[in-house]
């Protein structure tokens, strides 16, 4: 089995906790601010992603730590060490591109041990290296062919192999499975997961699909605009979103804008920008973490409630708290559960997503009536 | 069957697939009785390749011609190739155009490929000028490169020679094997220098392991074409060319100005010849490598 390299120490003997350390980094190019500040720390055999949409500077964010682009200002640090100065064929660490950029003029076995040869190992304990990382994408049948001979998910196996291959501290991930489609995408998702558990190796994989950062990762970092708004764990960052921008990137949420019109020490009540009056409690479910900013009377925020959280009524429920009545305009039914769209009497539409066969039919244009606990929905600050 | 299909080796399961992909209808179709019917757009394409290709045809007959002035038809005669294969003048021009040719195509691999992997990753104020100037080889006519050329070496006095040939031919072949190569360049990854750094080459290891391999087909067939190209031509040649420095077209048109004689005839038949081989070396080149890779 692969092992990552030994672990450094830092100067003062620690033996390093991290193995990236990204200190307020910000890159520019051409006038254009791409990463804005951006700082963490990524704990050594961490599955760690950077999730964002397209734009948001996570793949710069990766090529900072893959050594392909320096920081305008900032410190990029792996296994302990300033790695500002250091080109990205003598950093520690080896990347899976998106489009592989395997080298087409050369058969799987030579891709695969071309860091290797570059070491100069000897050829004896290059052909075992290859094999043994060969046998764990499961290419072993394919060591002779041509990468335009390969299909899309073994073209990325090799991609993947050829990185592993060196044993880096750290293997960087730009969107791997983004050119597979679902099924492939699917099935590799879950060996990514094995790999890394076996090989216990610091995985950082940059992403815009939320779905696959929610399953791989250990913490997701969400991007948006060259600055971090979250990191945290997949159930922090689902369940506890800072921002609105990460409840709407983040699965599928109902946004209500508005104000605090009554906040005490376990509720609040805010009321939307289209009158109404929802309820909101304040408490473990992440309303209002530790380092948010507080909310007063007053204060300018976003409602939050997940679709899931929503239910449908075709009687007035026996609660009138955070109970609204509309009529139902749309239903989908997507497999495991059935989503519906509700126009509220004063016109904003609702997502509503019941589990369900589909038996329980309800007539399109038919009353009912939505509702959901205080305790569902999130207050975020704007 | 398709260029990707015989790229991939045989596998039962591929093997399988090709059967199921027969088409239903191919076996009637092969069935039916085999019926000559010109439509009017074979009988177009049969005519323009005459007006292309008669001159040839006719040409080479009249190489193999045994009267040596009139046009009849008098016998069929290798003599001519014979007297041709004697002729030192011939030779000499022959090797003063290779000498040209291989010279020319040689600095210009060099220089095209840098240029063109210069332009493809740096980015630089004036770039798109610079590009443009480069090709502009390409579309000024000849003679004026030819004249422009002659002009400036009277004029810095320098004494022509045949390598004031090769320096005014590198001018157009520079810009052939750039345009090729930037082509090549094109089609390939944008990430594959980075992949190759991230493993651990450096810079120079990156490029001459990974990327050059890459362009080969592109550089080869652009110095094919501007090989071709050079041999060609006569223009740029007589006006640059030192005392003594004929190369075969100026030899072949300072021949024909004392009428056609069957040995020229001979001399351009092995010409084209030799051009049709080389185009087909290179094309074949170009589908192996596009092929296996």
């Amino acid at each position: 089995m692969l092992q990552t390299a030994s672990p450094n120490t830092d100067l003062a003997g620690r033996e390093a906790e991290f193995d990236v350390e990204l200190r307020k980094v910000f890159k520019v190019f051409n006038g254009e601010t791409a990463v804005r500040g951006v700082e963490f720390n990524i704990r050594r055999g961490e599955f760690f992603s950077i999730l964002g949409p397209s734009g948001c500077g996570k793949t710069t964010t990766l090529r900072l730590i893959g050594g392909f682009e320096m920081p305008s200002a900032g410190e990029v640090l792996i296994r302990g060490q300033s790695v500002n100065q250091v080109p990205a064929y003598r950093r520690p660490v080896n990347t899976v591109f998106q489009s592989y950029a395997l080298f087409d003029h050369m058969n799987v076995r030579d891709n695969v041990g071309f860091g290797l040869r570059l070491k100069k190992m000897a050829k004896a304990e290059i052909q075992h290296s290859v094999d043994e990382v060969l046998e764990l994408v499961k290419l072993e049948s394919l060591a002779t062919r041509f990468p335009k001979q390969l299909s899309g998910g073994q073209r990325q196996r090799v991609a993947l192999a050829r990185a592993l291959v060196n044993r880096p501290a750290v293997l960087l991930l730009d969107e791997p499975l983004g050119a597979l489609d679902l099924k492939l995408r699917k099935q590799m998702q879950y060996e990514l997961t094995s790999l890394h558990q076996d090989l216990g190796m610091t995985f950082v994989m940059v992403t815009h699909d939320q779905e696959e950062a929610l399953s791989l990762s250990d913490r997701i970092a969400v991007m948006n605009d060259g600055r971090i708004e979250q990191i945290g764990s997949p159930q922090e960052i689902y369940d506890a979103p800072k921002t609105p921008f990460i409840a709407d990137f983040i699965g599928d949420t109902n946004l209500f804008e508005g104000h605090v019109e009554e906040a005490d020490e376990s509720s609040l009540l805010v009321r939307s920008q289209a009158g109404l009056d929802l309820a909101i409690e304040r408490g473990e479910s992440g309303a209002d973490v530790a380092d948010a900013p507080r909310l007063d009377r007053g204060s300018a925020v976003a409602v939050s409630i997940r679709p899931e959280k929503i239910d449908l009524h075709l009687y007035p429920p026996e609660t009138s708290v955070n109970t609204f009545e509309g009529r139902l305009i749309q239903a989908m039914y997507l497999g495991t559960h059935v989503q519906f769209t509700v126009e509220l009497s004063n016109g904003a539409t609702l997502t509503v997503r019941q589990p369900g066969s589909g038996s329980e039919r309800i007539a399109l244009g038919t009353a009912v009536f939505v509702s959901w606990s205080p305790s569902s929905a999130l207050a975020l600050s704007r | 069957m398709t260029q990707s299909e015989t790229s991939l080796p045989e596998t039962p399961e591929r093997a399988e697939d090709r059967a199921d992909d027969l088409p239903s209808d191919e076996l009637p179709a092969m069935s039916r009785p085999f019926k000559l019917k010109l439509s009017w757009q074979a009988g177009f394409t049969i005519a323009m390749f005459a007006f292309m290709y008669l001159p040839i045809l006719v040409l080479t007959a009249y190489s193999l011609n045994a009267s040596p002035y009139s046009a009849n038809w008098e016998g069929f005669t290798w003599e001519w190739y014979g007297r041709l294969l004697q002729d030192r003048r011939v030779f000499s021009a022959l090797r003063n155009s290779l000498t040209v040719a291989t010279s020319s195509v040689g600095i210009s691999a060099v220089l095209g490929t840098l240029m063109a992997v210069g332009l493809a990753r740096y980015h630089f104020p004036g770039k798109r000028l610079f590009l443009g100037v480069s090709y502009l080889p390409l579309i000024v006519p000849d003679i004026a490169i030819a004249v422009a050329t002659l002009v400036f070496l009277a004029a810095i006095g320098f004494p022509l020679s045949l390598w004031t040939i090769v320096a005014a031919h590198v001018v157009f072949c520079l810009a052939y094997v750039a345009i090729v190569v930037s082509t090549r360049l094109a089609d390939l990854d944008q990430n594959l220098e980075e992949a190759a750094l991230d493993l651990g080459a450096t810079p120079v290891q990156a490029f001459v392991q990974v990327l050059l391999p890459q362009l080969i087909p592109g550089i080869v067939s652009g110095c094919l074409l501007a090989f071709v190209l050079s041999m060609d031509d006569f223009l740029i040649s007589s006006f640059t060319a030192g005392a003594g420095a004929t190369t075969l077209p100026m030899e072949i048109f300072s021949r024909i100005r004392t009428g056609v004689r069957p040995d020229i005839n001979a001399l351009s038949v092995v010409l084209i010849s030799a051009s049709a081989l080389l185009a087909f070396i290179a094309e074949y080149w170009r589908y192996r490598s596009d092929s296996k890779q």
